[in-house]
């Protein structure tokens, strides 16, 4: 169910992305979707109940495999890290091409915006 | 001796970073530092021929740690990296005087390297994935280098398709992880060998397919392509239409497609069917085109079809069991298809903007009769026209040879027949670059027009000698042995790259 849901915000982002005229509208529908897949990365490692796999004090009287079947995975948090700076770049570029768009054409709306075609 | 891989990538990058503190002044020391790193860098890529190589970062042995793998396709993508950015670098020092803030472009430049060599090399598919953003990302901000109306509105389309399918590439490497709990490549694919494919990992492949797909600007994946090339400074539409979109695209996706998942016979077609569209539709919309760059820009699109058919030519017969040498001549044609574009579909974006720098517009009907009063540019183009179009003996002839050959060999003769009737669709695109802009009558306002000399014309000359030579490459044994075949063997052994990367 969790899964489905992460779906349907990615399928969300999507349609906004494409549907969309206004630019800004565009790089937030674009967003929505970088965030569904982040946290469908962060659900893959996800384990309700479970530890921070952090070895600390007592933590191994139960044993090793005890410690590893409680702990969540760290790997996709990581990945959702690297990949959460990734889209901070590439957000502020977007943005500053959308500021740069407006004092040239005036105007959001790409449908006004289109000098290429062809 | 051992190369020591990261150099590829840290050499690039810590440049890249030290370049926009020279500021407006040290401008000049900034661009020969900038050119020296890229002749570095191709005399490393020449180093590295044959040989393959797994580097551990930090010492952290696979699959705990992240490698660097240097293979016989890498090397072949490293050394086109390298020499069609050396001559770019070299062209730009004359060319991007006109624009300012050079020290930052220098900067952005040496980024987009680095990031392509990083893909080029990666064992690991999430580090591809972050080398393939770097790269994205610097070329986004280069495309609107200009920031005048046209230059931005491409940026901007550019930047949302390309960002959609780095969203479904990263998604589709979270399906990876989720099924296969591993990030290595040769771990994934060996996992995926035990396994067998499921239908996450089905959809993860389909996935694959549409972002690398919308990186490679493949036909229904392509509304990018025409826009985003001809508005970036003629150096960097060499970049993007002569490497970018081969190791972001072609190369990830076979990488993926051939080492990864392994080849059936539905995915070969799938790719046929997929390069047939872009060859044909690429060159129909390019003949209609009257701005030079925006006509060359659509027949890269038409040229990544020839690559990319024959990779899934190869696929295809590897799947069906069927006698390995024709599968291996099939993705030769492809390969070097590959390589040979690079060189000449760069040239022609050089020479577009040396037309373009001495006329200042890229409107064909507004030019003509150049000839004269650019010998040079039109000497250059003209080889670069005929490798493109396949006149023996320049470069474009023997890939389109070796796919034809290699098409009637396996029977598919309906294919060879499309391939010479793009052929020759591209011969009437090229006889009109060739009427329009250099022969015919000179009009009033470009009696002026002076033709361009110093860097840009030794970056020109240089890639115009290897697309004259390039024949050489197949004709010769030796050469043929040492930079083709491997590259070849890495794409024919399929999943045993899993067993060659973790036994090494």
């Amino acid at each position: 169910m969790p899964y489905a849901l992460c779906f349907l915000l990615f399928m969300l982002g999507l349609y906004c992305a494409v549907v969309k005229k206004n630019m800004v509208k565009i790089v937030i529908g674009i967003m929505v979707m970088e965030y569904a897949v982040n946290l469908f990365l962060i659900m893959l490692g996800y384990r309700s109940g479970g530890t921070a796999p952090i070895i600390g004090q007592g933590q191994l009287e139960a044993g090793m495999e005890q410690f590893i079947s409680s702990s969540v995975d760290p790997l996709p948090q990581a990945l959702v890290l690297t990949a959460i700076v990734i889209s901070l770049g590439s957000l502020a570029l977007m943005i500053s091409i959308c500021i740069r768009t407006y004092e040239k054409y005036g105007t959001f709306d790409i449908t006004q915006i289109r000098r290429l075609k062809g | 001796m051992r190369i020591p891989l990261p150099l590829f990538i840290a050499v690039p990058l810590v440049m890249a970073f030290l370049l926009p503190m020279f500021g407006r002044k040290g401008k000049t020391a900034a661009t020969v530092l900038a050119n020296l790193v890229t002749v570095s860098l191709l005399v490393f890529a020449v180093a590295s021929i044959g040989k393959t190589e797994v580097y551990e970062i930090g010492k952290w042995s696979i699959p705990l740690g992240i490698n660097l793998v240097l293979d016989g396709l890498s090397s072949l993508l490293l050394l086109v990296i390298s020499v069609v950015s050396a001559a770019a670098m070299l062209f730009s020092a004359r060319y991007m005087e006109q624009y300012t803030a050079k020290t930052k472009y220098l900067s952005l430049f040496l980024l987009m390297v680095a990031g392509m060599n990083g893909v080029v090399l990666s064992g690991d598919i999430f580090n591809l994935f972050v080398f393939l953003e770097i790269a994205s990302l610097a070329s986004y901000a280069l495309v609107g280098f200009g920031c005048e109306h046209e230059e931005l509105e491409a940026s901007f389309k550019y930047m949302v398709l390309g960002t959609i399918a780095s969203i479904i590439i990263l998604f589709a490497i979270a399906l990876i992880y989720g099924n296969t709990g591993t990030l290595n490549m040769a771990y994934i694919s060996e996992a995926i060998q035990n396994s067998g494919l499921n239908a996450g990992l089905k959809f993860a492949l389909a996935l694959f397919i549409a972002g690398f797909g919308l990186k490679a600007a493949i036909v229904p994946f392509h509304a990018w392509l025409p826009d985003a090339h001809p508005s970036a400074p003629a150096p960097i539409s060499a970049m993007l239409s002569g490497v970018l979109i081969k190791t972001l695209g072609v190369y990830a996706l076979a990488r993926v497609i051939f080492n990864i998942f392994g080849v059936s016979v539905s995915i070969g077609w799938l790719l046929i069917v997929l390069g047939l569209l872009s060859m044909v539709a690429g060159a129909f919309l390019a003949i209609g085109q009257w701005d030079l760059k925006r006509l060359m820009a659509y027949s890269s699109i038409s040229q990544i079809g020839y690559v990319i058919l024959g990779i899934g030519l190869g696929a295809t017969l590897i799947a069906r069991g069927a006698n390995l040498a024709w599968a291996s001549l099939a993705i030769l044609g492809g390969l070097f298809h590959l390589v040979n574009h690079a060189l000449y579909k760069s040239l022609l974006f050089l020479t577009s903007g040396s037309v373009e720098m001495s006329t200042g517009t890229r409107q064909m009907k507004q030019m003509g009769g150049l000839a004269e009063k650019l010998p040079l540019t039109r000497a250059t183009c003209t080889v670069a026209s005929a490798s493109i179009v396949g006149i023996p003996p320049f470069s474009g002839f023997w890939s389109k040879l070796i796919l034809i050959i290699a098409a009637v060999q396996a029977q598919f003769y309906w294919i060879a027949a499309i391939i010479v009737f793009v052929s020759l669709c591209t011969l009437i695109m090229y006889l009109k670059v060739q009427r329009y802009v250099f022969l015919g009558e000179l009009p009033e306002n470009l009696r002026q027009a002076k033709e361009n000399k110093g860097s840009m014309l030794v970056a020109m000359v240089f890639l115009a000698c290897l697309c004259a030579l390039m024949g050489l490459l197949v004709l010769v044994p030796g050469l043929k042995q040492a930079i083709l075949d491997p590259a070849v063997k890495v794409l024919t052994d399929g999943l045993r790259y899993s067993a060659n990367v973790i036994g090494m």
